[in-house]
């Protein structure tokens, strides 16, 4: 497949706005003949299905909780970036560009980063405009604070609710559509494929999760806003509905899959603490501000913190990286809490943890300032561990938060399949290799409130309206394929519930394709995979009722999906010999054991193509330029 | 300390909307006190399903307190006996060895029971729905410091709109209202300077689909208060009552 990224031409500050004068339009009056089908409403599906329809398009709108007010991004913490440079520090459009570009390990596309960049300080406008409750000064103006790996104070927030303020705007902006009548809104139900004609998308087929029925929809064009694949960690910071069934079917339907071996291990966690455990808890990295990361310079030592003097204490990050600090990027400082722990010196209870330590901050600022920025990230951690952060240092430790990969999508955001978009997280296209705190909110919003608008115009001016309906041959087809899966799992009657086969498969994930990873581990856990995949479908125990609310048959579906992703990560993983952002292979690295990139032979987007259940997926090349940005080896020394 | 409790839960079962119901006796052994109220769950319904049984359905997403999909009620009392704390982050060091815990479906009548725990809560987003935002299409906001927001307003605000969504307010409310629901919100948009052009109309409109949505009304019992996770206070249904008086009395919204 030759993959068009349909990068427009010119100096890069101008492509945007070159590029939106290129789009064609759709003539006002036409545009209620067009129907758009948006799966997901969390920051990118809620903020594209209120803004196409506020452009006067019929959008379907669908979610799997029960409410769209409930999508995942909603527990985002810390805050979004924008290039607003209100704290007159030498933030800009450029700089934020640079930092992405940079941060991501140079495997982002330049394009798109910039017009990230250019289009947050939109962002910003437009929520607080929605009645977003920003933090504030005293004197009225927007607050804003450094975040993880920014030399700038370029982050707004809400408390530790960012995600959540963001979401409910645009929960609010979509309400407002629906009570309009220009939005239908379908909650509870799950998107089990899509349907393709004529190399173009048409709709949708979804089960209703309350009553089982298997739904169809048709449509002019598709967008997937689906988030993202944490979950086949089994452990993750990602919602437990959050999967990859919506993104794998659309790859087996067409859509190439971009380099989905780049997840991204958030350094700040509660760390686990039991089998039993369902999901890990993220504490902002925003902590790393004001808390200092240590562990005993002595391997072994199990002494309490407070007994553990400062001579004897190894503030790592500080010492390895003296300008950054705590506030290296995500992948170093979870890479360093591994490496200090497989040394022996972490600890709590099972030696997976590193301590946060806030005594410090809280002498120098007082602890009333220190919970006024804090509280209830703070109360938070009580809650689930029991110990006073105020008083003893929090335990953290490195977990699953946020997956790079996704659907490959060119500068108009649309898939390898004609009239399919993908947004935020289910796309690859902003973060590269590793992404930067507060820019998933970023990402999300501009894709949803500002990219999308502008280039689903043109597909639908040029491509016209769809004559292909739900009672098409190809829509039987694929509900009848969705009922005979959902058949198929209910009748195995095997011996492992579904949770015991998604633990095994986390288990071999974080093994051998987590935060370290090397050629013969994956080999490893390809096989590994394979035969685990075989026995699901032999010996899972799916019970309940096909047509019904039946939440283990919702689970044993994302789980059979994550057994084929899981392989597909692998293979990336496997093939990218080179470390790079958060895919470090320890057979490629520096002497200072940071990651070591090898440009001439993968700066490029590996975007896999699905060729049958038995073959071996395709590669395809997107080959990345850097023409602003010099490619450099980074350092945060 | 870590230690593991055994209970017995006697839990609400419900095939769907049109069954009856009846509470069944289940038992949760070896239950780590680490745990949480769902992992719990998890564990019993992992045994349930390995004895050929069908296990509870339960809403729950995040699992971190956030998206207000989970909530029941626990002992007789929304999201159980912790004070501001969602079901999800209720940990099992709060019950003792040997003790009897119910648990029932939030129960209301704009909440319909779907099956077992599980109850349809659509009629939060019709409130919503009736006018809980700012009429603002993307694209033409101005540059969001032209418009200062004193910190205190803020910070009230943001108290406000901390708001989940669970529905616990309702469910602890004898007249099962939305009222620290809508209140909120109402409040939240009502006192930042964006929200005031349609304040009056907001008000108006968002409690008049409380009323069509089948919420009942206040009157002062403070429970909703007292079981909020986020612990909004029902200062916000006072502000939420004069936006109202005055949409009423001097705005025109009534006809």
């Amino acid at each position: 497949m030759q993959l068009d990224s349909k990068v427009p031409g010119g100096p890069i500050q101008d492509k945007w706005d070159k590029h939106r004068f290129d789009l064609k339009l759709v003539n006002p009056a036409n545009k209620r003949k067009y129907k758009v089908i948006v799966v997901g409403t969390g920051l990118g599906g809620g903020a594209a299905a209120a803004s196409l329809a506020e452009l006067g398009y019929n959008v379907l709108n669908f979610c799997i909780q029960d409410s769209p007010r409930r999508a995942h991004s909603i527990a985002a913490q810390g805050g979004i970036n924008a290039a607003k440079n209100y704290q007159n520090d030498g933030d800009s459009i450029w700089r934020l560009f640079y930092d992405t570009v940079k941060g991501g390990d140079f495997r982002a596309r330049e394009s798109n980063v910039y017009r990230l960049a250019q289009v947050s300080t939109e962002i910003i406008d437009q929520c607080v405009a929605q009645g977003v409750p920003f933090a504030r000064e005293y004197g009225g103006l927007l607050d804003n604070r450094s975040f993880g790996g920014a030399q700038v104070s370029r982050t707004f927030y809400a408390r530790g609710q960012t995600g959540q303020q963001l979401l409910l705007g645009a929960y609010a902006s979509l309400s407002r559509q629906i009570a309009a009548g220009k939005v239908k809104m379908f909650s509870r139900r799950e998107m089990l494929d899509v349907v393709t004609v004529d190399e173009r998308a048409r709709g949708i087929v979804v089960r209703n999760l309350v009553t089982g029925e298997i739904e169809k929809y048709a449509a002019d064009a598709v967008v997937l806003a689906t988030g993202g694949y944490g979950n086949v960690f089994f452990l993750s910071t990602n919602a437990m509905a959050s999967n990859v069934t919506a993104t794998y079917r659309a790859y087996k339907k067409g859509a190439c899959f971009a380099n989905p071996c780049f997840t991204q291990i958030h350094p700040t966690c509660i760390p686990v603490h039991g089998d039993y455990q369902s999901k890990l808890t993220l504490m902002s990295e925003s902590l790393r501000n004001d808390g200092r990361v240590w562990v005993p310079r002595e391997p072994g030592d199990k002494r309490p913190p407070n007994e553990i003097p400062e001579s004897e204490r190894d503030y790592y990050l500080e010492r390895k990286y003296p300008s950054f600090g705590n506030l290296v990027p995500r992948d170093v400082a979870s890479r360093n809490a591994k490496e200090q722990c497989d040394q022996g010196k972490g600890v709590g209870e099972t030696g997976y943890a590193v301590y946060l330590d806030f005594a410090d901050a809280i002498e120098r600022d007082g602890k009333a300032v220190i919970e006024k920025k804090y509280g209830n990230l703070f109360q938070m951690y009580e809650k689930i561990t029991a110990q006073n952060p105020y008083e003893v240092p929090m335990m953290i430790y490195p977990a699953v938060h946020y997956t790079m990969g996704g659907l490959w999508v060119d500068y108009n955001l649309m898939s390898t399949v004609p009239g399919m978009y993908v947004l935020g997280e289910a796309n690859f296209s902003d973060h590269g290799a590793n992404r930067l705190g507060a820019s998933a909110l970023m990402q999300g919003l501009a894709d949803g409130y500002f990219v999308i608008p502008y280039t689903i115009g043109d597909f639908l001016a040029t491509a016209g309206t769809n004559d292909v309906t739900a009672d098409h041959p190809a829509f039987t087809e694929s509900e009848d394929a969705v009922k005979a899966q959902a058949t198929k799992l209910l009748s195995i009657n095997g011996k492992r519930t579904v949770d015991d086969f998604h633990k095994e498969l986390g288990h071999i994930m974080w093994e051998y394709c987590g935060m370290a990873r090397n050629a013969e581990g994956l080999r490893k856990a390809q096989g590994l995979i394979q035969k685990l995949r075989a026995e699901f479908w032999e010996n899972v125990l799916v019970p309940g009722e096909e047509k019904d609310l039946n939440q283990s048959l919702e689970r044993a579906g994302r789980v059979a999906d994550f057994l084929e992703f899981g392989e597909l990560m692998v293979i990336d993983a496997l093939h990218r010999e080179e470390s790079c952002g958060g895919h470090f292979r320890e057979e490629y690295q520096t002497e200072e054991n940071e990651a070591k990139r090898d440009d001439e032979n993968f700066c490029y987007v590996a975007a896999w193509e699905y060729k049958g259940d038995d073959e071996a997926p395709v590669l395809n090349k997107e080959p990345l330029e850097f023409e602003n940005v010099k490619l450099t080896q980074r350092s945060y020394k | 300390m870590t230690k593991t409790i055994n209970l017995t839960l006697k839990v609400w079962r419900q095939k769907n909307a049109g069954d009856k119901g009846k509470f069944e006796t289940c038992q949760a052994r070896n239950i780590s006190t680490d745990m949480s109220f769902l992992e719990m769950l998890d564990v019993v319904n992992e045994g349930l399903t390995v004895d050929g049984k069908e296990p509870i359905a339960f809403d729950h997403d995040c699992r971190e307190g956030i998206c207000g999909m989970c909530g029941t009620v626990v002992n007789g009392r929304a999201h159980g006996p912790e004070k501001g704390t969602t079901l999800c982050q209720l940990h099992m060091r709060h019950f003792d060895d040997g003790d009897t815990i119910a648990i029932e479906p939030w129960r209301a009548r704009a909440f319909k029971v779907l099956k077992d725990l599980v109850v349809d809560r659509s009629a939060l987003d019709g409130i919503i729905q009736a006018g809980g935002y700012i009429s603002v299409n993307a694209g033409g906001a101005q540059d969001a410091n032209n418009l200062p927001v004193p910190q205190d307003k803020a910070d009230k605000a943001m108290d406000a709109a901390q708001c989940i969504g669970c529905g616990a307010c309702v469910a602890s409310c004898p007249n099962a209202s939305a009222m620290l629901f809508a209140g909120a919100k109402i409040s939240h948009l009502a006192l930042l300077p964006q929200g005031r052009p349609e304040a009056a109309k907001r008000a108006w409109a968002m409690v008049k689909a409380m009323d069509a949505l089948g919420f009942g009304n206040c009157t002062n019992e403070r429970e909703c208060e007292a079981e909020c996770p986020k612990e909004i206070s029902i200062v916000n249904i006072a502000r939420m009552n004069r936006e109202y008086y005055k949409a009423g009395f001097f705005s025109g919204e009534k006809n």
